[in-house]
This record gives structure tokens, C-alpha cells and sequence, in this order.
């Protein structure tokens, strides 16, 4: 799937970026140029410390760039007021982190809401799209619970009907199955993609994990700050899935 | 977001119970020291603020505070009531005398002696016989509370002094003719009420006995302008009852060193409470710093974040302070009867939240400045 003008989520030209000054400078991106369409997962994978996890920091608009142009869906972030810029994220991004990053304190659906809540709905109709969510996501009897008395994979499909609550048009998601084991990470794939991927709606995610690999519609394989292959059509998705379970890349690693 | 902000701190109860703690022991050093200074305060002047009927004190211009007695000579008298705009000055006596129980104790007591035709000056409530029975011969009014008290009879058998008693001042007869209640006062020795002229007779022989001239200002007459003109023509110290009862108090807090002590404590308290809040506050930032980095990377602006954390603290400091509060104030009933001096103004509950206030502010100050700098890019690091 190639991105055209009219349906593009992500577009990215020549991004760098760099870390320290002076002597102690680390340059985590050297020019990405990356489109992604709306409707479609890309999986950006690579050894750690390929800047991953940097990119998608800019492409959510957490972390500035140094140099080029990013825009998601037509919005440059960087060109924003910093008020401004934080309220187009917590509207537009959607956030699943690797180890949830789930509120402890607070019960699932609240968790759920919290996004709706930062978006200035009130608490009553944020906590009924929550549950909603939570039905969706196969978690509707356990909207009381509390982050703590959920299994890993309850808790990444908790992250999972937060990060669509107050329905984003880009979700990020960084390592979503590596606190997963396989067949939980398999479960949490399908379901994110049944329910978040729309057609008006980007996913990026960031893994290690080879074992999902099947579930993405295109792969940017990264190295040293830049992207040097697209992969995607089944050959070549089976291909790298090969080549990472040979070489162990499907073990947790640390982002970039 | 405020209900966020209350899970997040109510949830972890151990921070939470450490952080009310921190405060309630703060506002309850603060409170609590606070009213039992203001109960000494108030203490000190209470024999001035009792013996109110008139308008002026006229004392030696050495006279520092209310016990300290120097007397001046007997002429003073009548120079003041030859001063225009003074409708009537009598005399008083007060010094300590030594007073002999029926059962042979010994009692340092300040004896007043007051002006034999008005008795004007005498104790605020007669409790006990009339205080005209001070006119009978060698009568005396003790105060009920010291009778069964510094006054008690302890050889023998132990009771309270009381009426009908014979007790010895300074080795002349005396009976006591009635009792009287009066305010709890700073100095424990007993006060002992008689007329000016047996006072004057029972005290060691001295040739200036006259210890004040209470001065009674015509009415209409400017207080302020009459006690300006006997100070002029008598060179002696004039005071009205607020300056007499602020001098002598100032006089005695320092003298004392009560004011340094209770300073000490309450800043202490001030300062426990801003180390303890602090450094609570800041960990349970730290602990939740990452939680803060989700917040802010979906959305939440700095001002929300600073918001949600102003609500954290100001919720354990009203929460701390009225706990503090409350303890402190069950400590000064408690102990009400056992003579604690404490006596809570309105003032210091509003000084004392605007200081534990400021301390939760304070504290809550380190945690928001970590949390306005965090990138929300944290949320991406492992």
C-alpha cells in the first residue's frame, strides 16, 4: 500500500534529529523520509538504538526535530504553539506504551477516560465511552477493576481502548506485545487491529517482536537513524519474520 | 482532571498518610504553641485587665511591668487630684508580703491594698461575702482558686483555705472576710486584698509606700490630654489599661525568654512540616513522574498537570491542618483545668493555614517545576 496526497496520515521528509551537544552529540535520526497513508499499520522494527523510538516520539509530537518536515494528517506540530500543539496531540494522537502506563489508582474505565477527560468532556460521558470501549476490546465486565487485579494482556487491551477513547486519527503504539507472551501479544494484535485500523485512521507501531510482523500492511526497516527498507506483500513480510527469528530480534529490546 | 489528581494521591496510601501526618504534626506544633503563647500572653495583664475601673495608672516612671514595685511617695496623690480633667484618683497598694497559714505554711503573696472609701480597684467577682466586708477589722478576700490551691492547708489536715480562716501577714492578724475569682494570672503567687491603710500598716516600714494612683478621667475629658498633663507636672509614668497590660507583657515575654522559646517552636513546627511535606511530596512526584509523562504526551498541558498537583497538595494541607488543628484544640480543652495556659484567637487559626498553606505550597513547589520540565517523550523510555 503506497501512500497518494489525498488519504496521507504521516509525511515525513528528510527528519533528523540529535541528541547532547558538543562532544557527547548522538544524531538518532539522518533523514527519514517516511509516508503513511490513512487505513494502514506500518511497523517501524530494527536492532536497538536505530531511533525507533525517537521517530515516533516526533511523529506524535513529544520530541522536536532538528531538521526536515513531518506533518500528520497536514498538521505540523512543530510549527505549533506549545498550548496548541498539546491540545491537537491529545486529539489527534493516540498513545499504547510498552509497559501500559496505566494509572494504578484509577479503575479501568477511568483509565479508559482519561484522554476524553484531558480533551475537556465531562466525566459522566467520558466514562460511558469507556465502557463502551472496554466492551469492544472484551473487557466490559471488568470496568471496576483496578489495573493491578488485570493479566499483562488485560492490561495492554485497557491501553489499547484508551488510546482509540476519543477516536485519534494516528495511535502509536511503542512495543506493544514485548511484556506480552506469544499467544496473549497474537490476541492484543488482532484485536488492535480489528478495532483500531480505519480508514480515516493510521497505526504505527514500534516492535521488536517478529511474531507480529504479519499483521503489519508495509514494514520500515531501520538502521543507524535512517530507514533502509520498505518490506511489504506477504513474501517479503515472511522474509524479514525469517531473518529476525533466526537472528533472536523478536526478544524484548529497549527502545531507541 | 480533579478526580484524577484525588485517586492518584488518595491511592497511594502511604504517601498520602505520611503527607497528612507531616502536615497535622506541623499545624498542630504550629497551633497548638501558638495558643499557649497566646494564653501566656494574655496571663500577664490579666490582674490590669481585672482591675479596670479607671481610666490611668500613675506609677514611679521606673515601673517595667505589673509586678515590678516601686513606689513612689505618698504626695503623688494629691498632685494628680489637683490636675484638671482628673475626676478621681485613689491609691493603691501592692507588694509582696509574707502571709502564715493557720497550719504554719509559709506563703510569698502580693497583697493589694485598696482605697479605703471606694475600695474601687478590688477584684472583678466577689464569690464570697460583699467586698465592703473588707471594711471589717483585719479583713482580708483571698481567691477561691488559689485557696485551694498555693493557700491550701497542707500540715495536718489538708483543705482549702477559707472564710472565718485567721492567717498572719507579715506577722499581724488577719481574717479572711470573703473569696473572689478573678483571671488566671502569669505569676502563681497568691493575691490577697485588703484595704490601702492596713496594707500600708502590715508592710515593712518604708518612707514611700504608694505603689499606683488609679485615675478616674472627667467624663468628655480627652483621656490621651489628661494623661499628658500628670505626666508633665508629676514626672511619673501615666498608662492607660491597654498600654500598662502591652508593656507589661512585652516586658515579661522577653524578660522571660517566652518569646524566643515559643518562636523557636512554632518556626520549628513550620519547618518539620516543609521538610516532611517537602520531601514526601517530591518522592511521590518522582514516583509518579512517568504517569505524569503519559498524562502530558496525551495531551494534558502543563497548566492541567500544575492544577492537578495544586489540588494534591491543597487537599492534604486542609486535611493535615484540620487534624493539627483539631488536636491542638483538644489538647488546650484537655488540659483546660489542669491551668495550660492556651487560648486560641480567631487570628491564629487563619495565620496558622496561611503558614501550613504556604508550606504545602512550598513543598508542592519542587515537584511541579520537575513536572513543567519533563518531556513527555519520556513515556517512550523503558
Amino acid at each position: 500500500m503506497h501512500a497518494t496526497n489525498d488519504n496521507l496520515a504521516v509525511y515525513c521528509r528528510g527528519v533528523t534529529k540529535t541528541y547532547g551537544s558538543n562532544g557527547n552529540r548522538v544524531t538518532a535520526l539522518r533523514g527519514i523520509d517516511l509516508e503513511v497513508s490513512a487505513g494502514e499499520l506500518m511497523m517501524l522494527v530494527g536492532p536497538s538504538g536505530c531511533g525507533k523510538t525517537t521517530l515516533i516520539s516526533v511523529l506524535a509530537g513529544i520530541l522536536d526535530h532538528d531538521e526536515g518536515e513531518c506533518r500528520v494528517f497536514g498538521m505540523n506540530f512543530q510549527a505549533m504553539r506549545s498550548r496548541e500543539r498539546t491540545k491537537r496531540r491529545g486529539e489527534t494522537i493516540g498513545f499504547v506504551f510498552q509497559s501500559f502506563n496505566l494509572l494504578p489508582t484509577l479503575t479501568t474505565a477511568e483509565n479508559v477516560a482519561v484522554p476524553m477527560l484531558i480533551n475537556g468532556v465531562s466525566r459522566s460521558k467520558a466514562l460511558v465511552k469507556a465502557n463502551e470501549l472496554l466492551d469492544q476490546v472484551g473487557l466490559g465486565d471488568r470496568d471496576k477493576s483496578l489495573p493491578s487485579e488485570l493479566s499483562g494482556g488485560q492490561q495492554q487491551r485497557v491501553a489499547i481502548a484508551r488510546s482509540l477513547v476519543h477516536d485519534p486519527k494516528l495511535i502509536v503504539c511503542d512495543e506493544p506485545t514485548s511484556a506480552l507472551d506469544h499467544e496473549t501479544g497474537h490476541r492484543v494484535m488482532e484485536m488492535l487491529k480489528d478495532v483500531a485500523l480505519k480508514q480515516d485512521r493510521a497505526l504505527i507501531i514500534v516492535t521488536h517482536d517478529a511474531r507480529i510482523f504479519s499483521f503489519a500492511d508495509r514494514i520500515a526497516k531501520m538502521d543507524d537513524g535512517r530507514i533502509v527498507k520498505f518490506m511489504e506483500g506477504e513474501d517479503e513480510l515472511s522474509d524479514l519474520k525469517s531473518a529476525a527469528m533466526l537472528t533472536g530480534a523478536h526478544a524484548q529490546g529497549a527502545g531507541s | 482532571m480533579n478526580f484524577v489528581a484525588l485517586k492518584m494521591l488518595m491511592g497511594d496510601k502511604l504517601k498520602y498518610i505520611a503527607l497528612v501526618a507531616g502536615i497535622s504534626f506541623a499545624a498542630l506544633l504550629i497551633t497548638q504553641q501558638a495558643s499557649i503563647f497566646n494564653g501566656f500572653a494574655l496571663q500577664i495583664g490579666a490582674w490590669i485587665r481585672d482591675t479596670a475601673v479607671a481610666d490611668l495608672w500613675v506609677m514611679d516612671d521606673q515601673v517595667e511591668f505589673e509586678n515590678d514595685f516601686k513606689p513612689m511617695s505618698d504626695t503623688a496623690l494629691q498632685r494628680v487630684r489637683g490636675i484638671d480633667g482628673v475626676k478621681w484618683a485613689v491609691p493603691m497598694y501592692k507588694n509582696y508580703l509574707r502571709v502564715r497559714l493557720p497550719d504554719g505554711t509559709m506563703v510569698l503573696s502580693r497583697v493589694v491594698g485598696l482605697d479605703d472609701a471606694t475600695l474601687a480597684g478590688g477584684p472583678p467577682e466577689i464569690t464570697s461575702g460583699q467586698l465592703s466586708d473588707l471594711r471589717a477589722d483585719r479583713a482580708v478576700f483571698i481567691n477561691e482558686a488559689q485557696a485551694k490551691d498555693t493557700l491550701r492547708l497542707k500540715r495536718g489536715e489538708s483543705r482549702p483555705l477559707r472564710v472565718g480562716d485567721r492567717i498572719s501577714i507579715n506577722d499581724n492578724d488577719a481574717i479572711v472576710a470573703g473569696t473572689y475569682r478573678a483571671s488566671r494570672e502569669f505569676f502563681w503567687d497568691p493575691v490577697i486584698y485588703t484595704t490601702y491603710s492596713r496594707a500600708v500598716a502590715w508592710a515593712p516600714k518604708m518612707r514611700r509606700v504608694l505603689m499606683y494612683v488609679l485615675v478616674k478621667v472627667q467624663d468628655g475629658a480627652d483621656i490621651q490630654a489628661v494623661q499628658q498633663r500628670i505626666r508633665e507636672k508629676t514626672g511619673l509614668a501615666v498608662l492607660t489599661n491597654r498600654e500598662f497590660d502591652k508593656q507589661s507583657t512585652r516586658e515579661l515575654l522577653s524578660r522571660t525568654g517566652i518569646l524566643i522559646n515559643f518562636g523557636i517552636t512554632i518556626i520549628l513546627g513550620f519547618v518539620i512540616g516543609l521538610l516532611v511535606a517537602g520531601q514526601t511530596f517530591y518522592t511521590f512526584v518522582l514516583d509518579n513522574l512517568k504517569l505524569f509523562g503519559t498524562l502530558k504526551a496525551m495531551g494534558a498541558s502543563n497548566g492541567t498537570v500544575m492544577r492537578m498537583m495544586c489540588i494534591q497538595v491543597v487537599l492534604v494541607g486542609l486535611i493535615g491542618y484540620g487534624i493539627g488543628l483539631g488536636a491542638a484544640s483538644l489538647t488546650g480543652m484537655s488540659f483546660h483545668k489542669a491551668g495550660l495556659a492556651f487560648h486560641m484567637d480567631w487570628q491564629i487559626p487563619v495565620v496558622g493555614g496561611i503558614a501550613v498553606l504556604a508550606c504545602c505550597l512550598v513543598a508542592g513547589v519542587l515537584g511541579m517545576v520537575r513536572v513543567v520540565r519533563l518531556e513527555p517523550a519520556i513515556v517512550f523510555k523503558s
